[in-house]
């Protein structure tokens, strides 16, 4: 318990710090990135790891938040309209995509929500009048903040930061309420919710609501990131990697998608300089995820420092005292 | 007013009629148990009284107001509870958790996203409560993964209990069980006070007959005999379908 505390506040300090000890702008920028991810995984964490509903089609809803904020800047909007629109796109849109994703469950889920997405990344393609098309949409400015520009690399990632501290906040304290319990209650026993009295629709459909809410927000911080948003953000590609980040970091966790979102976002950004197969070496790390610690980094490291915790203390007790240590 | 009046009820799937016009009234305090041989509908009359599945015809009262209708989540809001035959628990979670769910789920509290559930009213004290009436309260904690079967039949049955019935359906809560535990879980049943009306299916005759004041019993969907212990034992045809020989 001690331990885990000890390792948050040393990434929370490294976090704080971080424009401090970087090596360079750039990799300040790869940092922004991963904590934007990681509100975009810690948005589908919701439905994956606490809702036991797989999507495939987040990325859709992520690019349309990305698309609203350009198009509506396009057309001479203010950044605070901009990222108003954005957001109520971009629930407005989870609710079509719950609403017609939730007749099922398990598969059916994952390939409604598959279908979804490739709409909406057809969409992108082809209406062309509002998207661009292939050109996709330039986002001339960053908004500022408190008198800083965002145009900065450095103002940028505290603004990155902030969000993602508060998203992370919001997890935590919605994963210890009763609501949250009812979610994972209705991943682990839909049947028995029913039949305790619980709505697992609603419950489902208001947990599909938060989750779309984290992923408008962290597609807004994308395109005032990038600058620009094209249909390949909406791809299946987009879909899958999100889920992967989820998955390899730990659903079902509160760092989990953070952990993700850094390695994917590490080996896409930094590790590509070096090695050209880059999309090999990912590949590579998320099958040995797989066999070495199914359950996600997260989880998996913290069984390994357990056990290993465990053996020392069996080491250096005398047997009489083996049963306190290892309970 | 009856509890539980079940009229002419009836539940086909495709050609196989599985309840055929069944006829229940089970009054207020009354202890009914439901036997017959395996597939003789037991628990899909359960499961229409539940209202998870839904009856082709016929009409469902609890205490005089029809919930032929009522969606099944609705129903344990009305003062309706079951236990599974097969066991049907949040095994990731601890005991007291399992409980707390069977709480929250009567509770508009379930909506709230913010509060710590464990801070939430007194959702533990009202569980550790219910776990009492089943003895199970000083392993609490225990995750659910860690406790044994016959612990587990009691968790089902305090989670029903949790949510302070008025009805209480039991599917089998004797199932699976040994001796020992299955005098545990009689001492539970027994001790529930008559304000509860219970119904129950069950195989085992030597502790269910103890139980029971009135005995229905169901034959490929229909109900071919019921009345009072000596009576159902008595009848012949409960000898021929059920109790061989």
């Amino acid at each position: 318990m001690s331990a885990r505390l000890i390792a948050l506040g040393i990434v929370f300090v490294a976090l704080l710090t971080l424009p401090y000890w970087m090596f360079g702008v750039y990799y300040v920028n790869v940092a922004s990135q991963i904590l934007f991810y990681a509100i975009f995984a810690l948005g589908l964490n919701v439905l994956v790891g606490y809702g036991g509903l797989v999507s495939l089609g987040h990325a859709g809803l992520f690019g349309i938040s990305a698309y609203a904020t350009g198009y509506m800047l396009q057309l001479g909007y203010g950044h605070p309209t901009a990222i108003l629109v954005a957001l109520i796109m971009g629930l407005a849109s989870m609710v079509i995509y719950a609403v017609l994703s939730l007749r099922s469950t398990g598969i059916g889920f994952i390939m409604i929500t598959l279908a979804l997405g490739e709409i909406l990344w057809g969409l992108a393609y082809r209406w062309i009048s509002v998207t661009g098309g292939d050109n996709g949409i330039n986002v001339p400015s960053r908004p500022t903040l408190l008198g800083s520009s965002m145009s900065n690399a450095t103002t940028f990632y505290y603004t990155t930061l902030l969000v993602f501290l508060i998203s992370v906040g919001l997890m935590w304290v919605f994963v210890r309420s009763p609501f949250g319990a009812a979610l994972r209650g209705t991943r682990d026993q839909p049947r028995r919710m029913n039949a305790l009295g619980y709505h697992v629709w609603a419950i489902r459909f208001w947990a599909c609501m938060f989750s779309g809410l984290l992923t408008a927000v962290s597609g807004i911080l994308f395109v005032y990131y990038t600058q620009f948003i094209s249909p390949q953000t909406l791809s299946l590609t987009s879909s899958a990697e999100v889920l992967l980040m989820v998955i390899s970091g730990g659903p079902g966790t509160l760092l989990g998608p953070f952990v993700g979102a850094g390695l994917v976002v590490v080996v896409k950004n930094v590790v590509s300089a070096f090695i050209e197969r880059w999309n090999f070496l990912l590949g590579a790390i998320f099958v040995a995820i797989v066999i070495l610690m199914p359950e996600g980094l997260v989880p998996g490291t913290a069984r390994l420092w357990r056990s290993l915790w465990r053996k020392r203390a069996h080491a250096v007790t005398p047997p009489a005292a083996k049963t306190e240590a290892s309970s | 007013m009856s509890a539980l009046t079940v009229n002419n009820l009836c539940k086909s799937f495709g050609g196989l009629h599985v309840t055929t016009n069944v006829n229940l009234n089970v009054e207020p305090g009354e202890r009914r148990l439901i036997i017959g041989p395996n597939g003789a509908g037991k628990t899909t009359l359960f499961n229409l009284i539940t209202g998870e599945i839904t009856p082709d015809s016929g009409s469902i009262h609890l205490f005089g107001d029809d919930i032929t209708k009522t969606p099944s989540r609705r129903r344990p809001h009305l003062g309706m509870a079951r236990t599974y035959q097969i066991i049907t628990l949040f095994p990731r979670d601890s005991i007291i958790h399992n409980v707390s769910l069977a709480l929250l789920g009567l509770s508009p509290a379930r909506w709230n996203p913010i509060t710590d559930m464990k801070r939430q009213g007194n959702l533990i004290e009202r569980g550790l409560a219910a776990l009492e009436r089943v003895g199970l309260a000083d392993i609490a904690e225990r995750p659910l993964a860690q406790t044994s079967y016959g612990e587990r039949r009691r968790v089902e049955i305090a989670m029903a209990l949790a949510q302070n019935p008025k009805l209480l359906l039991l599917d089998e809560p004797f199932a699976g069980l040994s001796i020992d535990e299955r005098q545990d879980v009689q001492k539970c049943l027994m001790a529930i006070p008559r304000d509860v009306t219970m119904v129950m299916i069950e195989h085992n005759m030597d502790v269910a007959l103890e139980f029971a004041e009135r005995i229905t019993l169901l034959h490929f969907g229909e109900v071919i005999v019921e009345g009072n212990r000596a009576e159902v034992v008595d009848n012949p045809r409960t000898r021929e379908v059920y109790l061989g020989h």
